[in-house]
């Protein structure tokens, strides 16, 4: 596992309080303000997911996709993402950065081009949504190479040797889809959840590679969120901050709604209380 | 596979062997594959393991081939298209006539297949995505014939286009749901399709309407398909006494092209033929032409050649022909280009539209849009050939679905839009 993101849940343990994992998508509403925004959601996460903008993203909801189309349409290539995932990592030395995406883009560059140009940006792992363990032999060497962790993601549909696998093929953190459906849908029940996440903890811890468990795509509240943390290693925003950006018009109201909305995500995992409370 | 019920001299033409079959993850050498999101990959193993039962089960197929004969109709006829030949000039020409099978278009061999599969799985929900609708019409017929409720996915400027099919889906009973992101065309109606089914994969199944798509669906739908090329190839040798030189299918997502020339692969001085979309032409960026001008790209869920930019973003097509406007390609014929067994060919819009006037003409059969390519083509090829030789053309469908569009190039409409 890459030294940052291990020290990220160290740290995050030993405050007791589970880590804030925001995703942005790179370039929305275009590549000035994608910056000024991405820096203020760093302020508030331990780690940041940079999402690569896709013509076609399959597993996004309507806030998301209309977040990838803003990006392209304002002109966001690959290029940028790096230069925006390095900007993060001048800023913040300490935050975990994810590059998070869909297969064709890294795949048109190359994965030996792509992971070099993604680690030397300063970026700590790969998401890529639609390449599962089975289809790693197009990714696994040229990420392992350039010291990239290769996130993959569980489901409530995976049952125990997909489990197994992304435990002994995945690394960095393992990312559980909290509900079946895409990104920003609503959050399925929670006892489930947790008995879920329980279960992955578990099969994780005896495998050789342990990992902590993240619990994200439907967490929209700061009561949902303190809700998730007691039993995550991680929680996972991202629609709810990308609203922030489609319900603004100018960029200084995007960039205050955006640092309020972490704030109170924050403190929702800081206090390990209701955000009811807060 | 051992032998169906006896009367069955129908059945007797089918060869139930799978030949070329992809590797165990679905790969066609480098294409193919499942490249989905975690949460269908184990509905998709499961559809795999589904289908691969029902393969060897013997049941199965008396009852998929009882329907397809008697409810279908099948066999469909391979017609010698005499005037046409002569007219043109060079090879003999011969249709198979899928334009013939119930809601007039080859779709529906595959789509009484995985509704066979969908129930056999307790599925009481399908859903489809469609782009020319001729895929969506013959989803919701058997979702009507199979008592099972049915969404179908369509981009909202083929709904506009294909109006007579949208309401006749909505006839048989399906929810037609407009798909407005994108392009709003078929690529967007599978990424919405897919996203729905992400959500509700426990109780639905999908049923994909092309030979592309994560594996087992490229070869779920190759193998409903090769009656066709399994009639055709017994039909010529009835009629002709030999083997056509040539085989010639349009290719949207390829499922008529695989249908025809699958069971065609093994003769090999059989020249199988695939004909794109080349909309307004090659050289115009404005086509449907992924083998020609594509590059090797990963889109719902496979491995394959793709119409995209320098940074793998997927481009908008062009053709005008709904069925036909795909930025992507089955992936097992992105492999027959590679391996050499495919021959690549292409027909514009224009050459479309003229092919479908010249066979209305002299044959009195009327083809849909999609089809029509491959006759362009296909009259092309014959005309350079002898006329002791023989051209088989893909008639996949018919062209109820497209007079619209036809009246309005012929003038005798006015243009709404």
């Amino acid at each position: 596992m890459s030294k940052r993101l291990a020290d990220v849940f160290v740290r995050c343990k030993a405050e007791n309080r589970a880590a804030l994992v925001g995703y942005l998508t790179a370039g929305d509403p275009d590549v000035t303000s994608s910056r000024e925004l991405l820096l203020a959601l760093a302020d508030n996460c331990d780690i940041l997911e940079i999402g690569m903008p896709f013509s076609d993203p399959m597993a996004d909801g309507p806030v998301i996709q209309a977040a990838s189309e803003r990006a392209l349409a304002a002109g966001a290539h690959i290029d940028d993402v790096f230069a925006l995932t390095r900007a993060v990592r001048d800023a913040h030395p300490e935050i975990g950065i994810v590059l998070m995406g869909y297969a064709n883009v890294p795949y048109a560059m190359g994965f030996e081009t792509f992971a070099e140009k993604a680690s030397s940006a300063g970026a700590d792992a790969v998401l890529i949504v639609d390449i599962p363990p089975e289809e790693g032999h197009i990714c696994d060497a040229a990420l392992k190479k350039h010291n990239l962790d290769r996130i993959l993601l569980l489901s409530p549909t995976s049952p125990d040797d997909r489990i197994k696998l992304a435990c002994e093929n995945g690394s960095g953190f393992i990312y559980y889809v909290s509900l079946t459906g895409i990104t920003g849908a609503d959050m399925g029940n929670m006892e489930s959840i947790r008995s879920k996440v329980a279960h992955i903890q578990a099969l994780s811890a005896r495998a050789s590679n342990h990992m902590p468990v993240c619990v994200g795509f439907g967490v929209k509240t700061p009561e949902q969120a303190t809700q998730v943390a007691q039993f995550a290693d991680g929680v996972v925003v991202g629609s709810h901050f990308v609203s922030r950006i489609a319900e603004n018009s100018d960029h200084d109201s995007m960039r205050s709604a955006m640092l309020t909305a972490a704030n109170h995500m924050r403190q929702a995992l800081n206090s390990g209380v209701s955000g009811d409370n807060i | 596979m051992s032998s169906l019920p006896e009367h069955n001299d129908f059945a007797a033409m089918y060869n139930l062997e799978i030949t070329h079959a992809p590797d165990a993850g679905g790969h066609f050498g480098r294409f193919g594959g499942r490249f989905a999101a975690e949460t269908l990959m184990q509905p998709l193993k499961e559809i795999e393991e589904a289908f691969f039962d029902a393969w060897n089960d013997d049941a199965f197929h008396a009852e998929r081939l009882a329907l397809l004969e008697n409810y279908v109709g099948r066999a469909t006829p391979l017609y010698h298209a005499e005037r046409l030949s002569k007219q043109n000039g060079g090879a003999q020409i011969y249709l198979k006539r899928e334009d013939l099978t119930h809601t007039g278009a080859h779709k529906i061999n595959n789509t009484i297949g995985q509704g066979l599969l969908a129930r056999r799985m307790g599925k009481k929900h399908v859903i489809a995505e469609t782009g020319a609708g001729q895929h969506g019409v013959a989803t919701a017929t058997v979702a009507a014939m199979f008592g099972m409720s049915c969404d179908i996915y369509m981009g909202r400027e083929d709904m506009a286009r294909q109006m007579p099919n949208v309401l006749r889906m909505r006839l048989l009973g399906a929810n037609v749901i407009p798909v407005d992101s994108g392009t709003a065309t078929l690529k967007d109606a599978v990424n919405e399709a897919l996203r729905n089914w992400v959500a509700t994969c426990e109780d639905t199944f999908y049923i994909f309407g092309t030979a592309a798509g994560p594996h087992p669906y490229p070869l779920l739908v190759r193998q409903f398909h090769t009656v066709i090329g399994q009639e055709a190839r017994a039909q010529i040798l009835k009629q002709a006494g030999r083997l056509p030189d040539v085989a010639v299918a349009c290719v949207g997502g390829g499922s008529n092209a695989m249908g025809l020339l699958h069971p065609f692969r093994d003769d090999a001085s059989v020249k199988l033929v695939a004909v794109e979309a080349a909309g307004y032409g090659l050289t115009t960026g404005k086509h449907a032409a992924s083998l020609a001008a594509g590059k090797a790209g990963i889109l719902h869920g496979n491995l394959t050649y793709l119409l995209e930019d320098d940074e793998g973003q997927v481009q908008g097509t062009h053709s005008i022909s709904a069925g036909l406007d795909y930025p992507g390609i089955g992936p097992e014929l992105a492999f027959m280009l590679e391996q050499g067994r495919l021959t690549l060919d292409a027909a514009t819009d224009a050459e479309a539209m003229t092919a479908l006037q010249t066979l209305t003409r002299s044959e009195g059969i009327i083809p849909a849009l999609e089809s029509s390519h491959a006759l362009a083509a296909g009259a092309r090829i014959a005309k350079a050939m002898q006329p002791d030789q023989i051209v088989i053309i893909n008639l996949s469908g018919r062209g109820d679905k497209d007079m619209d569009s036809v009246f309005k190039h012929m003038g005798w409409l006015e243009d709404a839009s």
